[in-house]
């Protein structure tokens, strides 16, 4: 009897940590997912709501314009009054946006393609017969990576000005693709393809180009989708390259746009940021599975 | 990795095609990034780009006594030392919570993993809310009777942005670790489990072990992504932030924008070295550690 209570007593302290675990994780969680909501509820505000609601935030901006309720600042979720007239502005009285859209799909759709298609070839040469001197382009390429984007800021530029693209897309997208952040993450996943899989192949009289394409590629489909995912979601957010290489504003992703929205027009800023979101969503939908199994990386640094 | 030298006597042809498919890699990243680089190190050694006198170290050494660039390198140093190891261990801690018996897992990986959805520029604005000097946390602050501070433009202005870069990064740090504690051997558990050990022990002397890979891979992400939030940084506060934000992005955006290529060519060559030497400590960690999980 003893003995039965003891064992229970262990059985309810274990679901109780379990209970614990489970609240800390849900309050965690919605901190965590707290500014999309916040961001996609805000949308269908007035504009006065929110100006009235965060407008102190930007008040030496348009204090002469308008008053506030209060001086504080108030986090709202739920809107007084539910309306599209944002979604109205944003999309239909002013072509602006969509054209800003329009110029952020221009620019990352393009960067993550190639940049993934480099990124198959260039990882596969790594990790097919690897030798001295591939291993020392790939720790320059490490070195690389990790660079902040000041640092490549004065070569991106030179060498736009050299070849007289400064101020176009080129100039963004040309040394967007040759960046090895995609190479290292799938150089790893690569080398773990079993050898097993090359000598059978190639005892069916596979060529190099054929062990590519119908092994390398298919074994690593996931990979390859969960981190063309998270170039795309870098590139989406860019907000230093377009200031630096592009002085032509209409040329400009909605990105950019978005992050001088913040100190202006307060009132579209929700609406805006909603609809930039809508590409990124639907890529969580179809893809999380990927992001999750796509990367089993073995971790390390060479894999 | 092992057996796979095994398979370097292929034929000479094959050889030739590996190499051939880094080729077009090797000959962009010559051209956008190497070549011109070099350019740089030659900016960091003249004097001015008209006379282009060879000044040898010069510029290297008034950066040194330049106010602005020994501030903006402590800050970022700051930030990185306190902001990466804090993300590698919170992920891994909460990849860990998310191991035991909780109902819908995946909900909440979908959840953790939500900060990427969102535009930066939309989440800087939510981050203003909050901190703001009459915001949120402020207001729950003085509800409880405390004194608010205006957090951004106060000294401790850093806490908001490690509180942004760990939110914005914990989630794919937890999933990479997550993957990783599923790898883990059962049986070794099980047998440690038979032999007595506690779950402390067996923390660090098996799954600490095992781990350590992914701690070193997620410890290069968060560097990477620790030098990237100086794009929200930026956004919060402008080209001129306070003076324990100013970071060293800042340093040099601003010296691009006066055209003092000089000192911004001396900037980026130092962090070009220094990130060349931690990558050499890296490399020699994961020699050590790495070995003898291996195999």
């Amino acid at each position: 009897m003893k003995r039965r209570t003891g064992v229970l007593s262990i059985k309810n302290r274990k679901k109780f940590l379990d209970i614990a675990t489970l609240i800390f994780i849900i309050l965690l969680a919605a901190v965590f997912l707290m500014p999309t909501i916040l961001t996609f509820a805000n949308s269908f505000m007035t504009s006065n709501e929110i100006s009235a609601n965060y407008g102190t935030m930007f008040s030496n901006m348009t204090e002469n314009k308008k008053t506030f309720i209060s001086s504080n600042v108030n986090l709202k979720f739920i809107p007084d009054k539910v309306t599209f007239d944002q979604y109205k502005a944003v999309l239909i009285q002013n072509s602006d946006y969509l054209i800003k859209f329009w110029n952020s799909v221009l620019l990352t759709v393009p960067i993550t393609v190639f940049q993934m298609l480099v990124a198959i070839l260039t990882s596969y040469g790594f990790s097919r017969y690897p030798n001295r001197f591939k291993g020392i382009i790939f720790f320059a390429y490490i070195i690389l990576m990790i660079m902040p984007y000041q640092v490549t800021l004065v070569p991106n530029f030179l060498v736009a000005e050299k070849f007289n693209i400064l101020n176009t897309r080129s100039a963004i997208i040309l040394p967007a693709v040759f960046s090895p952040f995609s190479i290292f993450l799938l150089t790893k996943v690569m080398r773990r393809i079993p050898v097993s899989y090359v000598e059978a192949a190639k005892l069916d009289g596979a060529g190099e180009l054929k062990i590519l394409t119908k092994i390398y590629i298919p074994l690593c489909k996931g990979a390859i989708v969960s981190i063309a995912m998270l170039v795309f979601i870098d590139y989406w957010n860019m907000v230093e390259q377009p200031l630096v290489l592009m002085k032509e504003n209409t040329l400009h992703p909605l990105s950019v746009f978005l992050s001088q929205i913040n100190t202006g027009d307060i009132g579209l800023a929700f609406a805006v940021g909603s609809v930039y979101m809508i590409p990124t969503v639907l890529m969580f939908l179809y893809g999380e599975d990927y992001l999750v199994e796509g990367i089993t990386y073995s971790g390390g640094i060479k894999g | 990795m092992r057996n796979k030298t095994k398979n370097q006597c292929g034929r000479k042809g094959e050889r030739i095609f590996s190499n051939v498919c880094v080729l077009p890699s090797l000959i962009g990243v010559m051209i956008f990034f190497l070549v011109p680089f070099c350019i740089v190190v030659y900016y960091s050694l003249i004097s001015n780009p008209v006379t282009k006198e060879f000044v040898g170290l010069e510029n290297y050494t008034k950066l040194f006594s330049n106010a602005a660039f020994t501030k903006a390198a402590k800050n970022t140093a700051f930030f990185s030392l306190v902001a990466v190891p804090l993300s590698v261990i919170l992920s891994l801690g909460l990849a860990m919570l998310l191991e035991r018996n909780i109902p819908g897992k995946s909900v909440f990986r979908t959840f953790f993993l939500s900060p990427l959805m969102v535009p930066t520029a939309s989440v800087v604005l939510v981050w203003q809310v909050l901190f703001h000097n009459h915001g949120t946390i402020n207001q729950i602050i003085e509800h409880f009777g405390g004194q608010g501070i205006d957090w951004i433009k106060s000294p401790h202005g850093q806490v908001v942005i490690i509180c942004m870069f760990l939110w914005k990064n914990l989630g794919y740090n937890m999933i990479l670790f997550m993957s990783a504690l599923c790898a883990i051997p059962r049986d070794i558990i099980e047998v440690a489990e038979l032999e007595g050990a506690g779950s402390f022990y067996q923390f660090v002397h098996i799954k600490l072990r095992y781990l350590s890979p992914t701690i070193l891979f997620v410890l290069i992400l968060s560097l990477i992504n620790s030098f990237k939030i100086f794009r929200e940084v930026y956004l919060l506060t402008g080209n001129y932030p306070q003076e324990k934000l100013y970071m060293l992005q800042h340093f040099m955006n601003n010296t691009f924008n006066s055209l003092d290529y000089q000192k911004l060519s001396a900037a980026a060559v130092l962090f070009a070295l220094l990130m060349i030497v931690i990558m050499a400590i890296l490399l020699a960690a994961e020699n050590i550690f790495g070995k003898d999980v291996e195999n």
